[in-house]
């Protein structure tokens, strides 16, 4: 076990490598200049210059890079132009608050998506079956920042159960001690439930939004793999030697049937990380995707920049703990290694 | 997959030694086949008839103001209300069709070229073209691809073309995946073996002999993305990138929109994002209705 993540792991190093070098090529060759930028409407040539210097914009390209490389090495993402503030420490700060709408998103869309793709497949034809292949080509045609929208009209114009859509607690609530830096877990551990519950009223219909987004793949994938399973002979045996049907589908069927669905989690998750994104400028979401489209209008390059190297991070990470969760569910993956 | 590909050559031989009836023969079955993919191939037929003339034919100037008709509700008068300035929300929604479906066109048939070469030159020669490929496809595929596209555009600068551009990079992997497994296929199938005999050059070969073979299953992948395209095109100007603010675009009219749906004026982003929604979901059935035609193997 130890021997595949070790040798997973050094197949990560290429990968990381290649999404370092496209966010330096982002910023370094492409057309526009920086330094004309950042001395602003006034400039003189001297300044740019000097500007440009103080930049080491003016040395050779392999020279900024490997300077850039040891800035990321020392956690330096560069400053924001329009706060003037540290990157790293900005995206930080932001980073717990679209890990927790994501990660809450992803797990409302399994706890729905399963269940209703294993009995799509346990029932084929009814009208689970029929609502499932609805949700899974409806689903993957709905614009993320509509289906929000649409969410916020219902749920707060026309029948008032949620609150504005305007961050993570409404203006009365105080954040909460800063453990985890997710509101839902420290309020827990600190016993404020009133703060637990305005920061759950303003994260159901944000994380729905992603759920519902991400339903589609994850139900389809489901019902496929488990009619797959289900027709094997290994199941036929199961049943044959009276099992209950309960127990042959959720003990030895779904089991089975995990292993694509974990696959397809990986592309589920490049998908959610960008319609995080869209969902945190509809809801106003204090997120990182929040904090890099707001600098993108303002052209403001070094937390776009930094944004795009965390969330590539990220999914790299991601993928990499979905390869590990092969080995805890498939023994056969642990004895290949 | 490799017996699919296999399946693939004959049909499209065939076709090919009679093109006048069994392309119309052809069409037709498909439409017929499937009543859903009949459906979709309709809805393709206004959207593009919508994108051609729609401009001309709306009862509105899509960029024309009237402050004291504003945000009216849908009526006869405007059929989908008019929005904060008092532009007509119906001819504006008709009108922008022409962009998003230009933007995804363009952005599709970039990745189809580019994709599309990369893919079968990987495919076909092997060794160091197939690693350089590979390697750049793995290092998109890296990138949540929505995430990409905006550091894209971020980089390259704002405009519609940039947007095109960024679309095409992030679908490209995909183009890039189809086009190399069809081509590594058909390498040394008999039809290339035969080729190569008679004294036909090797990229001789890959344009006149391999490309029309895989038309087919890139064709499917077209209209699969074609969707996406759209989709990520209008993500992109929802969050203010490229379009800019009076232009129609369903991306950009949603999020105008989005204000007013906290006071309770939905049409205003409403009728857009169903447009967008009614495109995109036109292009995914017409690419699963294709893709079963096509490779009957991968039905879902």
């Amino acid at each position: 076990m130890l021997l595949t993540i070790a040798k997973r792991l050094v197949t990560v190093i290429p990968t990381l490598i290649g999404v370092v070098i496209v966010t330096f090529l982002l910023t370094r060759v492409l057309p526009g200049d920086p330094a004309v930028y950042f001395a602003g409407p006034a400039a003189t040539p001297e300044s740019i210059a000097e500007i440009r210097k103080s930049l080491g914009l003016d040395r050779s390209l392999p020279d900024q890079f490997v300077r850039y490389v040891n800035d990321l090495a020392h956690g330096n993402f560069g400053n924001s132009l329009s706060t003037g503030q540290p990157v790293a420490r900005e995206i930080a700060s932001r980073l717990p608050a679209s890990a927790e709408l994501t990660l809450f998103g992803l797990f409302l869309s399994i706890a729905i998506a399963v269940p209703l793709g294993i009995i799509a497949a346990v029932k084929q034809g009814s009208w689970v079956d029929h609502l499932c292949r609805v949700i899974a080509t409806a689903g993957v045609s709905l614009p993320v920042f509509f289906t929000g929208l649409l969410l916020v009209y219902f749920f707060y114009f026309k029948l008032g159960w949620s609150p504005a859509p305007l961050g993570r607690l409404d203006a009365f609530a105080t954040s909460p001690k800063d453990i985890t830096g997710f509101y839902l877990i420290d309020t827990l551990l600190t016993g404020d439930f009133a703060t637990f519950r305005s920061a759950f009223s303003q994260l159901i219909l944000p994380a729905a939004t992603l759920g519902i987004f991400s339903l589609a793949p994850i139900a389809r994938m489901t019902r496929a793999s488990m009619l797959a399973v289900l027709a094997s002979e290994f199941i036929r045996t199961a049943r044959a030697s009276g099992l209950s049907d309960r127990r042959v589908i959720l003990t030895y069927a779904f089991r089975n049937a995990m292993l694509p669905v974990v696959t397809t989690l990986g592309m589920v998750f490049s998908f959610l990380l960008g319609a995080n994104v869209l969902v945190e400028k509809v809801f106003a979401w204090p997120g990182i995707g929040s904090y890099a489209v707001e600098a993108l209008l303002q052209s403001d390059f070094a937390p776009v920049q930094g944004f795009v190297l965390t969330m590539a991070v990220l999914y790299v990470a991601l993928n990499l703990i979905i390869d590990m969760l092969y080995g805890v569910i498939d023994p056969r993956v642990r004895i290949e290694a | 997959m490799s017996e699919a590909g296999a399946v693939v050559p004959p049909a499209a031989e065939v076709s090919s030694k009679r093109p006048s009836d069994s392309i119309l023969g052809h069409a037709r079955y498909v439409m017929t086949e499937n009543p859903v993919t009949g459906m979709s191939f309709g809805l393709f037929a206004i959207i593009v008839l919508c994108a051609v003339i729609g401009p001309y034919v709306v009862p509105y100037d899509p960029l024309a103001s009237d402050t004291a008709a504003a945000l009216q509700p849908p009526s006869l008068r405007h059929l989908f209300g008019t929005d904060l300035l008092g532009r007509d929300i119906f001819s504006r929604v008709i009108a922008a069709t022409r962009l998003d479906f230009g933007i995804a066109l363009a952005s599709v048939a970039l990745v189809f070229v580019m994709g599309g070469f990369a893919g079968i030159s990987a495919g076909f020669f092997g060794g160091w073209t197939d690693r350089i490929v590979g390697r750049i496809s793995d290092t998109i595929m890296a990138f949540p691809l929505f995430v990409l596209a905006m550091g894209i555009v971020a980089a390259l600068g704002n405009t519609v073309t940039n947007i095109v551009i960024a679309t095409a990079i992030i679908n490209f992997p995909l183009y890039v995946r189809v086009a190399r497994a069809e081509a590594n296929v058909r390498r040394n199938a008999g039809f290339v073996q035969a080729a190569r005999l008679s004294g036909n050059g090797e990229l001789r070969i890959l344009l006149w002999h391999i490309l029309p073979n895989i038309m087919p299953i890139m064709m499917v992948q077209v209209s699969l993305t074609m969707g996406y395209a759209i989709l990520n095109a209008a993500g992109l100007s929802f969050i203010g990138l490229g379009v800019k603010p009076p232009t129609p675009e369903w991306g950009i009219m949603v999020a105008e929109g989005a204000t007013n749906i906290i006071s309770g004026e939905w049409w205003v982003a409403f009728f857009p994002g169903l447009a967008l929604m009614i495109a995109v979901f036109c292009f995914n059935l017409l690419g699963d209705g294709l893709r079963d035609l096509v490779d009957p193997q991968r039905r879902t």
